[in-house]
């Protein structure tokens, strides 16, 4: 049995999964944080192996690869303000768990 | 030229006194009575002129537009005709303007509003001379709601106390009730003749009116619609409540408006029309019973009445009573014309008398508290008398005699009815004059200040004394025949004046046994005269049920309608939905992590694996 | 072997993936998300892949991780004490989980068409270059304004650490 797109994409699926089940079930806010990476990046594994098992002339298509790429440094931007957030917001509350931080609300 | 100069004076001098004359009284006054003495120097030099006079300018032109069976030019013209009915109108407004001018300078010497007053006054003549010289109805029209404007204003002179106020208010709505009719009526003569103009209506000159007296039913509606801007603005049953009501203005504006003009439009508006009118014998039974009814009603209601200037106004109503009956029965205009001529004069010295013995009185106008003035008003006294027996039309020598007899004998020819109202009218007349005077006049004085009472100035009295000239003169034959063209009716029994003059003397003497001795209060009380025959009441009671039932159905659509359903339910229906809704809201990210997941998983079933 | 590669390094992702979700302490969780980046990586090896393959490691295993770690640190975070199981939270959360997985797996796994092997590539291959070469020609643009939103991050960083918020 060879590898197939469907191998990739359903680990990918998984991936996804354990990412959401970390934001919905964890309650320190950092690793919810870390959870989203995880998602972020099961996005972009189902992105390459598109491109590899699509081939165009012969060739991965690295226009996908290029958008992975963008990604990955808004990911990285998006950790780096994410994290000072939470640095301020733990400066100001003292907690960095997410039950604790329900003032938003009616 | 002189038409115009003649029509246009009055505004240019209202205008004149609105935008310099409101500094100095002196200015303004010399205004206003330069401009009447102005239109009636040339009214006078008109009416002796020989020929009947026209001017005529293109006012609107619309061209051929759709008419009722086939197009028709709708002009209307700015036309002034002066012809003889014209001019006789126009010496009656253009005499007595001056003379009350004149006279308003002794009685609003010391009133606020001064300027004011003599700028309204500028304005209802400009406004009373249109209507006599118009020569189509749209002109005509305008000017009748002007003089409705007009009168709006200086009935509401003293419009800060609410009593004027009110009363100019319901002078202006029920004229409007009447003016509605009117218009009706203009617009059913357009639809039929497609003309305005006067000249162009009359049966000989108009084959479309011609064909439209085949239809007698709908030239008797067009008439009597008409008849009714006569109604509005004559005061005539059933809408005279407006009339002594505005005896709340000055007393010269109550005996320029409504004796001499105002009032007297409604009668100059149908003798114009009686070439018209002569073709519907429909029409003329309508005008007929309304004026026979006034006449009588508003007697009755006279005879009860305590306030002076009222008792002044009832006696208004039903000489306007006897001129409409007059049209009705009569074979030419002249004959109410004749009687609204002599009528003008000596109602007009009546209210200027009046207004002398108001001031006398320092404005007091309760007869009961008057009386034995005769010695301290001398010359308010004998004008008053005079212009008394003119009301009551004392054989030969008053105007009022040959006037009104000349109604009584045609009604007399046209029917028993009306007869009999006319000649009830005499009775009442009589009654309602010879108390007024008695009680005034003689006797003890009933006050403190009837004690003090006083002459007034000789500025006033010349105006009286002016005034019962032509109070005494006015329907003698040879100036009759001057103005006129009557005759008598042929086929007259000989009891007939003798009949008048008996019930004459018969109300005249019997009024002066029950009132002599000088009562302190009235001796005679009928509730249901005093009261006006209680239809004051019912008009209060009708508008008073139809303006609840208005507002209170308009009430019930909003509140229920408006605010209810198109307002407040679209308001609670959001804010409940977003009452409901904050409960999602629970402040906790990974609850709306949760929905957020949920509704991904919803959408992912719908598009995938359904 | 390449069956056998894969499932090795799709494994390791998912198994270090279900610590940084199980793990208690923060620290733990960060460390086996590195690992999970790392079988992501190869990952993207096996699907030659390789510029994306050594960005992931640098950019995530390299720069991100370490960034977590230092805030972790800095915060002096512990770990989280065991609480009371939220019954409501754990059905929810799970019914959605389920429900994603299910319709995941039963879509990829009803095509065929994804079942085809992997085609052998026919040209020559050099994925730095292509890659370079769309960024800097198709991709410019974006190119300069993720720069600019790389400035405006490191911006925002800036202000945000600071002591007081204006």
């Amino acid at each position: 049995m060879e590898v197939s797109l469907a191998h990739y994409l359903a680990v990918s699926g998984l991936l996804f999964a354990i990412g959401m089940a970390g934001v919905l079930l964890r309650r320190n806010i950092l690793v919810i944080f870390m959870c989203l990476e995880l998602m972020l990046n099961a996005a972009n594994l189902s992105l390459v192996a598109f491109t590899r098992f699509h081939l165009v002339d012969g060739l991965p298509n690295f226009n996908a690869q290029v958008l992975v790429f963008f990604i990955i440094t808004v990911a990285a931007a998006e950790v780096a303000v994410g994290l000072a957030i939470i640095v301020a917001l733990f400066r100001k509350m003292q907690t960095t768990h997410v039950e604790d931080l329900n003032s938003l609300k009616f | 030229m002189a038409p115009w100069i003649l029509l246009f004076t009055p505004l240019v001098m209202a205008a004149a006194i609105l935008f310099v004359g409101l500094r100095s009284k002196t200015l303004a006054a010399a205004l206003a009575i330069g401009g009447a003495l102005v239109t009636c120097v040339i009214s006078w030099w008109l009416f002796l002129q020989p020929d009947p006079i026209t001017a005529k300018i293109d006012w609107i032109n619309l061209g051929a537009i759709l008419g009722p069976n086939a197009p028709v030019d709708f002009a209307v013209p700015i036309g002034l005709s002066i012809d003889a009915l014209a001019k006789s109108m126009l010496v009656i407004v253009c005499t007595i303007a001056p003379l009350v001018f004149i006279y308003s300078l002794g009685y609003m010497a010391h009133e606020e509003g001064y300027c004011r007053y003599f700028a309204g006054l500028s304005l209802f003549l400009f406004s009373m001379l249109g209507i006599v010289l118009a020569d189509n109805f749209v002109m005509m029209f305008i000017f009748w709601e002007l003089v409705g404007v007009s009168s709006y204003i200086l009935i509401g002179h003293y419009f800060r106390r609410d009593s004027a106020a009110e009363a100019s208010k319901q002078a202006f709505t029920v004229n409007r009730i009447g003016d509605f009719g009117f218009m009706l009526g203009i617009l059913m003569f357009w639809l039929s003749t497609g003309t305005f103009v006067f000249a162009d209506l009359a049966v000989e000159n108009a084959p479309a009116l011609a064909t439209l007296g085949a239809s007698p039913f709908w030239l008797a509606t067009a008439c009597v619609l008409v008849f009714c801007g006569t109604i509005g603005k004559s005061a005539q049953m059933p809408l005279h409540v407006w009339l002594p009501n505005s005896m709340e203005g000055p007393t010269p504006v109550s005996s320029l408006l409504h004796a001499a003009t105002m009032v007297a439009a409604g009668v100059y508006l149908l003798a114009r029309l009686f070439p018209v009118l002569e073709g519907s014998p429909g029409a003329l039974t309508v005008i007929g019973w309304v004026g026979g009814i006034t006449c009588f009603a508003a007697g009755l209601m006279g005879i009860q009445q305590n306030d002076i200037k009222r008792i002044l106004a009832y006696s208004t109503i039903s000489q306007l009573g006897y001129m409409v009956l007059g049209i009705a029965v009569a074979p030419l205009a002249g004959v109410a014309m004749f009687h609204l001529f002599t009528h003008a004069f000596f109602k007009c010295l009546l209210f200027l008398c009046s207004g002398s013995v108001i001031l006398g009185m320092h404005h007091k106008q309760d007869i009961w508290e008057m009386g034995g003035l005769k010695n301290k008003m001398p010359v308010t006294f004998v004008t008053m008398v005079i212009g008394g027996l003119a009301l009551m039309g004392f054989p030969y020598v008053t105007s009022g005699f040959y006037s009104k007899d000349l109604i009584i004998e045609f009604a007399y020819e046209a029917g028993w009815p009306w007869f009999l109202l006319a000649l009830g009218g005499v009775f009442l007349t009589a009654m309602y004059t010879t108390r007024l005077l008695v009680v005034v006049f003689f006797g003890g004085p009933r006050s403190e200040e009837a004690k003090k009472a006083h002459e007034s100035p000789a500025v006033m009295l010349f105006a009286l004394v002016m005034l019962s000239i032509p109070a005494i003169c006015a329907g003698f034959p040879p100036i009759q025949k001057r103005f006129f063209e009557i005759d008598h009716p042929h086929h007259l029994p000989g009891w007939v004046p003798i009949a008048i003059m008996v019930v004459l003397a018969v109300g005249i003497v019997a009024t002066i046994l029950l009132y002599r001795g000088g009562p302190k209060k009235d001796p005679v009380l009928i509730p249901f005269f005093a009261n006006r025959l209680y239809i004051d009441a019912i008009y209060a009671q009708i508008v008073r049920w139809a303006q609840d039932g208005t507002a209170g159905a308009l009430r019930f659509f909003d509140r229920w309608f408006i605010d209810g359903i198109c307002v407040t339910f679209g308001a609670k229906l959001v804010s409940a939905f977003g009452f409901t809704l904050r409960f999602l809201q629970v402040g906790n990210i990974q609850a709306y992590a949760f929905f957020f997941g949920a509704g991904v998983v919803a959408l992912l079933y719908f598009l995938v694996a359904r | 072997m390449s069956l056998i590669l894969f499932w090795i390094f799709a494994g390791l992702m998912l198994l270090f993936g279900l610590g940084v979700v199980l793990m208690r302490n923060p620290v733990s969780s960060a460390m086996c998300l590195v690992v999970s980046f790392v079988g992501l990586a190869s990952l993207f090896f096996t699907l030659d892949a390789f510029f994306i393959g050594i960005i992931q490691i640098l950019v995530y295993a390299g720069a991100v991780m370490v960034l977590f770690l230092f805030i972790i640190m800095l915060l002096d975070l512990k770990a989280a004490p065991a609480r009371k199981l939220n019954v409501m939270a754990w059905t929810g959360s799970g019914l959605v989980l389920v429900g994603f997985v299910a319709l995941m797996m039963q879509v990829v796994l009803g095509n065929p068409a994804l079942h085809a092997a992997m085609p052998a590539l026919t040209a020559d291959y050099d994925d730095v270059q292509q890659i370079g070469l769309a960024l800097f020609t198709n991709f410019n643009f974006p190119f300069q304004i993720v720069g600019v939103l790389l400035l405006v991050a490191t911006v925002g960083v800036v202000v945000l650490s600071r002591k007081e918020l204006k």
